[in-house]
């Protein structure tokens, strides 16, 4: 078994960020489940709020901590109407596909 | 190191799946693996918050409304423009910023546990509520309509 090294440098951090900002994206793109494509959003917020925690270690500031507190708080305010806007969709059109919802398009 | 891979495992387990289920427990891998970094690199208030809010919170609503709207495997759909445009242009912003990172940042600076310390909560709220405390009054009032939205819009109709 390799040797892992006992600690790493500060842009893995922001590479691991930036390898789970396209995942969110590629999951937004190609998944059809409404819910599927909302937890990708989740997903790409969380990549950026491991990116201002690795610039806030960088910096030795605390404000990044703040900003990343307050994601959070909006993620959470967003899941919440979400997932009502979500409840409200699938009560009105009993489907949960994002290509069938196209009504606004026409 | 060891909970970057498992990030990025659970992450593409995130994508891959067909069924929702799998996908929101994989998320909260993804979440749980991103405290225990955030935790490396000094955030004791926001790994803690990470794992109470985004862990335990908002995946139960998600759990506790794909349970409540029946969803099943999504279906096989015809290939769209996304599919095909998406692919190039994800490997083009990745391999951008990629360079970016690997150009404005050497990677000789090592992540050390214990350097930073001004994440703690006593840090966090001293910065909250001296510096930031406009935009945590504004955070309370849009989460207060949150609030409302959400009753508004999950309500039942009454007649």
């Amino acid at each position: 078994m390799p040797q892992l090294p006992p600690s790493v440098p500060l842009s893995w951090y922001l590479a691991l960020s930036l390898i789970l900002f396209v995942l969110g994206i590629a999951g937004f793109l190609f998944r059809r489940n409404i819910i599927t494509v909302f937890m990708s959003i989740e997903l790409m917020l969380n990549a950026v709020n491991l990116s201002f925690i690795t610039f806030s270690y960088k910096l030795k500031q605390v404000d990044g901590h703040i900003f990343s507190f307050f994601v959070m708080v909006v993620a959470a305010a967003e899941a919440a109407v979400g997932l009502a806007i979500i409840l409200t969709v699938f009560k009105n059109r009993q489907t949960l596909e994002i290509d069938e919802l196209s009504s606004l398009k026409n | 190191m060891i909970f970057a891979a498992i990030a990025v495992v659970c992450a593409i387990n995130l994508v891959v799946q067909t069924h929702p289920i799998s996908s929101a427990l994989s998320l909260v891998g993804v979440m749980g693996a991103l405290a225990a970094l955030y935790l490396l690199l000094g955030g004791e208030f926001i790994a803690a918050a990470q794992l109470v809010v985004y862990a335990g919170a908002i995946m139960v609503l998600f759990v506790f409304v794909i349970m409540l709207l029946n969803a099943g495997t999504e279906h096989k759909g015809h290939r769209t423009w996304a599919k095909y445009a998406g692919v190039p242009l994800l490997l083009v912003f990745l391999g951008l910023i990629a360079s970016l990172i690997a150009n404005r940042l050497p990677a000789s600076e090592n992540v050390v546990f214990g350097q930073f310390t001004k994440g703690s909560p006593l840090e966090i709220g001293r910065a909250l509520f001296t510096t930031y405390l406009l935009p945590f009054e504004v955070t309370s009032v849009l989460i207060l309509i949150a609030i409302l939205g959400a009753i508004v819009l999950a309500r039942k109709e009454i007649d």
